[in-house]
């Protein structure tokens, strides 16, 4: 098949046009086509860790795939009943564990609220700059990542590199660079180190530097428009019913952020920022947005930073931690997308039952209904899009 | 290049330039609101479970209100599908957040899923069995069903709760309202053992095939957790800026 010449890679119709005519072709019409199981991972790199996709085939077209998980899967909803409440942030830190601080908070916050307890003003500002941190740590990797599946290598060194200066920070307040358990009902373990808050915002500009530097490399990519756009279209209805979150929403037009829209005790409300959405819901708004909101949380660290109150970090609470009977659910919007905890508490030392909504497990539930009809290259384009951890899927 | 996309990323910068001058009122005007918000929003609630009431009769067996944070309403699992479609073509509340399962079961192995450290500190209790307890609006038999929804417009969610008897767990799909509840639900089949009638696909999802057993139930024991107890209670830290003297103190 020959391009035309004229051909405008910004026109979504051409390029639909021009895919069905791939998918319809074949190479030899008295050769028929027969279908094909296609199987991917567990090991594929496009899968992140150890998902697992069976895809039937009709030539280059996918006609059913599906997702088989369960390789990752530690049991932590079942691990959680056994362990006392400050020990359980130890656990759930290895959910996601590129973005690790955002899964403590809302398991933290839900606890605190049972307890009716609140952490100070001043952790709950460190709270969320590193939440923040962890966000851009989390999605500077995807950012990198989603270039190597399109077969473009360098994005991903510029991700490391980059990262390294927020990861280094994240380290620096918390001691760990991948798993911080940082977070303590009624608080921080530690004050902030000093001279970081300088340190901190000169990282915050290289991460912006970094999203300048993709915006050109990535974004403007002829390549990568031609492959992303008008690729996996999620409409809003399905992505509702399925119930993705986060860029994945917004990426398909629904104007939602639990950061604004939700009443929380962290600081959001307190800053000046803005929702990003975009209306194609295909694989180049998730990953537009996515660049977005990188570089809108690398404001917000520094709006926290520059207004951080002072105070204690700590709020006086027992030694031995025993959350009052009762039931909570608190969410807050991750990296990832929204994740919740459902805190059930008999008034004992170990939670009674943990529900443990994560992002990644709704937004990756919707693959068998988008991979139906995609072309076997535009999975790994698809699935990277969706950009999922394997630990915030299995639990 | 679409100059759409870079129109819109570039003005990104402007909009940080605007932001240091706004940042100052808003502060101030977010504290109004607040105080209005929380008054509102119960009254909000309170018509939603209302509304839930009136729409599913006999099948509306309780309600709880946290004011200003959550909802819960606990159904009939006659109710189930119907409340489910109700709060998404009624009320709004198009975003599925979850579908789960609680087991009320009080654990038979008491105290010693704990670890002998634990003993110490606390005293080692008998084994007896509490009385089975159920959590906000109330609960009769083992098994509960969790639905969370969620109105991404009107930021304001609900938990719906269904008992399911004793010796029958089976709950009906929820597959034509809400399509991602597919996995949801084979989860809470292979993890609690509880029948989803009219699942067209339930298989485990997690454990491998071959696997016997409910791991969430309350009678399924943790194997790990009896052949090595967990190092307990002397692995907790002190709390940043608590006095020695404190250390005995356990309230």
């Amino acid at each position: 098949m020959t391009l035309e010449a004229d051909l405008d890679i910004n026109d979504n119709e051409q390029l639909r046009y021009i895919a069905a005519q791939a998918a319809d072709a074949r190479v030899n019409v008295e050769l028929e086509t027969e279908g094909m199981t296609l199987n991917i991972g567990p090991q594929h790199p496009a899968t992140h860790g150890t998902l697992r996709i069976v895809a039937q085939l009709d030539g280059e077209q996918v006609i059913a795939a599906e997702p088989i998980m369960g390789y990752m899967h530690r049991g932590y909803e079942k691990l959680t009943e056994v362990r006392t409440y400050p020990q359980v942030t130890t656990l759930i830190n290895r959910i996601d564990w590129v973005g690790s601080f955002a899964n403590e908070v809302p398991f933290i916050l839900a606890a605190e609220e049972l307890m009716e307890v609140e952490a100070p003003p001043r952790a709950q500002w460190i709270r969320t700059a590193l939440f923040e941190m962890g966000r851009i740590a989390n999605i500077m990797l995807f950012l990198g990542d989603m270039a190597v599946q399109l077969g473009g290598v360098t994005a991903i060194f510029y991700a490391f590199r980059d990262r390294e200066f927020v990861l280094n920070q994240i380290e620096a307040a918390t001691g760990g660079r991948f798993h911080p358990n940082f977070n303590r009902i009624g608080g921080l373990k530690d004050d902030l180190p000093a001279g970081w808050v300088e340190e901190t915002k000169s990282a915050m500009q290289s991460v912006r530097d970094f999203c300048d530097e993709m915006e050109d490399l990535v974004v403007g990519n002829e390549i990568f428009q031609a492959r992303c756009r008008g690729v996996g279209v999620i409409p809003a209805d399905v992505a509702m019913a399925y119930g993705l979150s986060g860029a994945n929403l917004r990426g398909s037009g629904v104007d939602w952020d639990l950061r604004r829209d939700a009443e929380s005790p962290l600081a959001w409300s307190e800053l000046d920022w803005k929702v990003w959405t975009h209306p194609d819901g295909d694989s180049f708004s998730r990953y537009w947005v996515r660049l977005q909101e990188t570089r809108e949380a690398t404001y917000m660290v520094e709006q926290l930073l520059d207004g951080l109150p002072s105070g204690p970090i700590m709020a006086k609470v027992p030694r031995i931690i025993k959350v009052p009977a009762g039931e909570s659910y608190v969410q807050t919007e991750n990296p990832l997308g929204s994740m919740g905890y459902y805190v059930v508490s008999k008034g004992e030392l170990t939670p009674f039952r943990v529900k443990i909504r994560t992002a990644s497990f709704s937004n990756i539930s919707i693959t068998p209904w988008l991979l139906e009809g995609v072309l076997v290259p535009d999975i790994a384009t698809i699935l990277a899009s969706l950009y999922f951890i394997l630990g915030d899927i299995d639990r | 290049m679409p100059d759409s996309v870079l129109q819109a990323t570039r003005s990104v910068a402007a909009d940080a330039r605007e932001r240091s001058e706004r940042r100052a009122q808003s502060v101030s005007d977010t504290a109004v609101e607040e105080d209005e918000a929380v008054v509102e929003t119960d009254a909000v609630r309170e018509a939603i479970a209302k509304a839930f009431a009136d729409h599913l009769g006999d099948g509306f067996i309780d309600q709880h209100i946290t004011p200003g944070s959550d909802l819960w309403i606990r159904i009939d699992r006659s109710a189930w599908v119907d409340a489910a479609r109700f709060a998404k073509d009624r009320l709004g509340m198009t975003w599925l957040d979850f579908v789960s399962a609680i087991d009320w079961l009080p654990s038979p192995f008491g105290r010693d899923m704990e670890a002998e450290q634990d003993w110490v500190v606390h005293g080692r209790e008998d084994k007896e069995i509490d009385p089975q307890e159920t959590g906000v609006a109330g609960g009769e038999t083992r098994f509960q069903m969790l639905l969370r929804v969620y109105s991404t417009t009107e930021h304001m969610g609900v938990t719906i709760k269904a008992d399911l008897p004793d010796g029958d767990a089976t709950i009906e799909t929820l597959i034509p309202v809400f399509a991602g509840a597919n996995w949801h639900e084979r989860e809470v089949w292979e993890m609690f053992g509880i029948h989803v009638a009219g699942h067209p696909d339930l298989r485990a999802l997690y454990l491998p095939s071959g696997f016997e057993g409910n791991p969430l139930r309350k009678d399924y024991p943790l194997v790990a957790r009896r052949v090595k107890p967990w190092p307990g209670i002397v692995d907790v830290e002190p709390m940043p800026g608590e006095d020695d003297d404190a250390e005995e103190g356990s309230e």
